[in-house]
């Protein structure tokens, strides 16, 4: 969502004029008919429901005011469901950046072999949270996972079943590895958006690589940076749920429950869609405010 | 509001998939049965099928219970609904709530033209799925109950000779597989069905009042007040520093644990003897359940778990009679036996048994009947009949949850046991809350 309207802004901002005076309105159309019916309805209908007190087969329905809203934050659970979520999602937002930059620092440096090296970094993007969520699980699992055997042969006792901080690095390595792809390309291409003649300059002048990149290449890619912290931190919010559901099922405890899979687990385990609802609500609230956030942010200092 | 949407999605799907122009009346059928066992019932649909030319009974596999359930209600506020819907049993309080939604089984049964026993279900089988004053809701279609599994070459290499029958013994043998070099003695899998549910019915305690929420919804959960039940799992937790317990992980993904040979005993349903006789390189066998000697001298009996074929309303009174026929069908302890000895869950008629007994299939797979022995140890009480609580999708997750973190070292027995009480008591008044 948010990466849409980034998108958008950068392709509004520059102005256009239409010859017609009803094109401009044809062309947007469909997007406008899309948004209102993928996501003004359904979210009309989460706010709607979000007051009501329902069973699960819709058969008696009850106004309930805020009092769906009322419970949540008076549930010292669902409090500490923001604080593993802001964690994981520093976690995710940190790690899949700092590996990218890495990544994509080096790759712009690579001549031969450039666009095999891309492709093969770009590739887990393609994997399905869910399927990613899947692999790691194997991968990890204290049993029969190989990376679990090789932790044991090092002397670690991994068992994400049992303990909290092994399940969060899980589910954060999970999440990761396929956004680490996502922000390479960002990276990559703001790397080589940078005027050579910069870097170059530098280097004559004496700079070693790593100077060249806290002094030039870094700044200069700070308007990427930012963006893709916001999508990063939106992405962690809102699309791990299939990582969580395929690893650790929020546990153990409630150690890995992050506000989007309580919102699943509890509207289509749980059947509880008054609470549920109150809870896609107030996530939207937070969505609603990063997108604001990177607007105004975008409009004042990013010049593209 | 995604419920809604799914329910657009199922409705133009059906619309999709219109049937060819059949003369025979359509009985759909949702179900939760995945792999080889949807097989299974794709074969006995199309043998009824074959019985009579004027109902055909369409099976459509649609993912685990929960998103099964989830569909049939989404296609229930759609106005979509099958007539026949696979739910598990915890989804039970939910699908009775439902007044208006659902028609009884014993109603579907007596209104149809055709003559069935109800008295031919086994008792603890048919218990959990009756009203208080002995109406069917649901038709029992396939139960199994938690049995004790273990590795008879890792015992005897202990020099264990018979399995573990109390808690006590259980300990001991942990000691002589460790004196043996062997460390993890047991592991559990669905903690809160084996080690909770089915702990407390067979040592006839209660999990909650009302009871265990049959005679009513305002049920509370009293599992806490268990003393031997708060030792038992106080003691299993501290058994960890030294191996004796290792746990891994919720429902059944503890399984490799005992199938890759690292824990010598393992407690989970009895429906796990096919993907065990598939993986195991090991002999293995089953037996009843430990008994806590602390709690009671013998045991009651076990509560089952599995699923239940629920009859949704909306569709014309005729076409009862076909999902009436289809259930007798079922029923019959031809087609039971043959589910029951494919599958391993248990049958749900004593006919059923008794064939199965007949054709020797006990004898040639022993251990096989420790479940239907478990189940008809003794009369069901109050306490053993099962239980009915509202949200108890959500409540097992808390007990889950409540447990990890005694297994963590995060809480202890007494004060996991608590939390978990209070949690899913919040839970059932807002259970009760919206249904009345």
């Amino acid at each position: 969502m948010a990466r849409l309207v980034a998108l958008e802004v950068h392709v509004l901002t520059k102005k256009v004029t239409f010859s017609h005076r009803w094109l401009p309105y044809l062309l947007v159309a469909p997007q406008i008919a899309i948004t209102l019916v993928f996501f003004i309805w359904p979210a009309s209908q989460a706010l709607y429901q979000s007051v009501l007190r329902q069973d699960a087969f819709g058969l008696k329905t009850e106004y309930v005011g805020l009092a769906n809203f009322a419970k949540l934050f008076n549930d010292p659970l669902y409090l500490q469901s923001f604080y593993t979520t802001i964690t994981f999602s520093a976690l995710v937002a940190g790690v899949s950046m700092a590996v990218a930059l890495v990544l994509a620092v080096m790759a712009d440096r690579v001549v031969r072999q450039a666009t095999t090296y891309r492709t093969l970094l770009i590739w887990p993007y393609a994997v399905a949270p869910a399927v990613a969520g899947v692999l790691w699980w194997f991968l990890f699992n204290p049993t029969i996972g190989i990376a679990a055997y090789a932790l044991d042969a090092l002397g670690y006792d991994w068992n994400h079943y049992v303990d909290g901080g092994d399940a969060m690095t899980l589910i954060v390595v999970a999440a990761s590895w396929r956004q680490v792809s996502y922000n390479f390309l960002f990276f990559l291409a703001g790397l080589q958006a940078i005027p050579k003649s910069l870097t170059e300059a530098a280097a004559i002048d004496g700079a070693g690589p790593l100077k060249r990149f806290v002094t030039i290449q870094l700044p200069l890619l700070s308007p990427t940076v930012f963006f893709l912290l916001v999508v990063n931190v939106v992405y962690a919010f809102f699309e791990t749920f299939g990582v969580v559901h395929a690893t650790t099922d929020g546990g153990p405890g409630q150690a890995t429950t992050i506000l989007v899979y309580k919102v699943w687990r509890d509207a289509f385990q749980g059947l509880n869609l008054g609470s549920s609802a109150a809870q896609s609500v107030v996530l939207m609230a937070i969505v609603i405010a990063l997108t604001a956030i990177q607007f105004r942010f975008i409009e004042r200092k990013v010049e593209y | 509001m995604t419920l809604t949407r799914s329910a657009t999605a199922v409705a133009a799907l059906m619309a999709l998939g219109a049937s060819p122009v059949a003369a025979e009346t359509e009985i759909q059928f949702w179900h939760a049965m995945g792999g080889a066992l949807g097989e299974k019932i794709e074969e006995i649909a199309a043998g009824f099928n074959e019985t009579q030319d004027e109902f055909t009974v369409v099976p459509t596999y649609k993912g685990n219970y929960t998103e099964n359930m989830t569909a049939s209600i989404a296609a229930f506020r759609a106005g979509e609904q099958p007539h026949i819907v696979q739910v598990f049993e915890v989804g039970t309080a939910t699908m009775m709530a439902a007044e208006g939604a659902i028609k009884p089984v014993q109603q579907v049964m007596d209104n149809a033209d055709i003559t069935w026993d109800a008295d031919a279900y086994l008792p603890a089988v048919k218990s959990y799925y009756t009203t208080t004053d002995g109406a069917l809701l649901s038709l029992p279609f396939n139960s199994s109950t938690p049995v004790l599994w273990y590795n008879r070459d890792l015992l005897d290499e202990a020099g264990i000779k018979d399995v573990p029958q109390t808690w006590n013994e259980m300990f001991a043998a942990a000691d002589k597989l460790q004196a043996s070099g062997h460390e993890c003695a047991f592991s559990f899998g669905w903690q809160s069905w084996v080690m909770l549910e089915n702990y407390l019915a067979w040592h006839d305690q209660p999990i909650g009042t009302k009871q265990n929420g049959f005679a009513g919804l305002d049920t509370e959960l009293v599992f806490d007040e268990s003393e031997d039940l708060t030792t038992l799992l106080q003691r299993i937790a501290d058994s960890q520093e030294a191996g004796t317990f290792r746990y891994g992980g919720r429902r059944g993904d503890s399984l490799p644990l005992f199938t890759s040979g690292e824990c010598a005993m393992w407690m989970n349903s009895s429906a796990y003897y096919a993907g065990i006789s598939d993986q195991a390189e090991f002999e293995f066998g089953q037996a009843m359940l430990p008994v806590n000697t602390d709690a009671a001298e013998t045991a009651q009996n076990s509560i089952i778990g599995g699923a239940t074929l629920w009859v949704l309303e909306g569709h014309p009174e005729s076409e009862y009679q076909g999902v009436a026929e289809f259930f007798n069908y079922l029923s019959s302890p031809e087609v039971q036996a043959d589910w029951h000895q494919f599958s391993g869950y248990v049958p749900i008629t004593t006919a059923a048994y008794e064939l199965s007994n007949s054709q020797g299939f006990y004898e040639e797979n022993p251990g096989t009947d420790t479940a239907i022995q478990q189940l008809s140890l003794n009369a069901p009480t109050e306490n053993s009949r099962g239980l009915r609580f509202g949200n108890f999708v959500q409540i097992r997750d808390i007990i889950n949850e409540e447990l990890e973190d005694l297994w963590a070292g995060n809480k202890t027995a007494a004060e996991a046991l608590s939390d978990a009480a209070e949690r899913g008591n919040a839970l059932l008044r807002e259970f009760e809350g919206s249904n009345s």
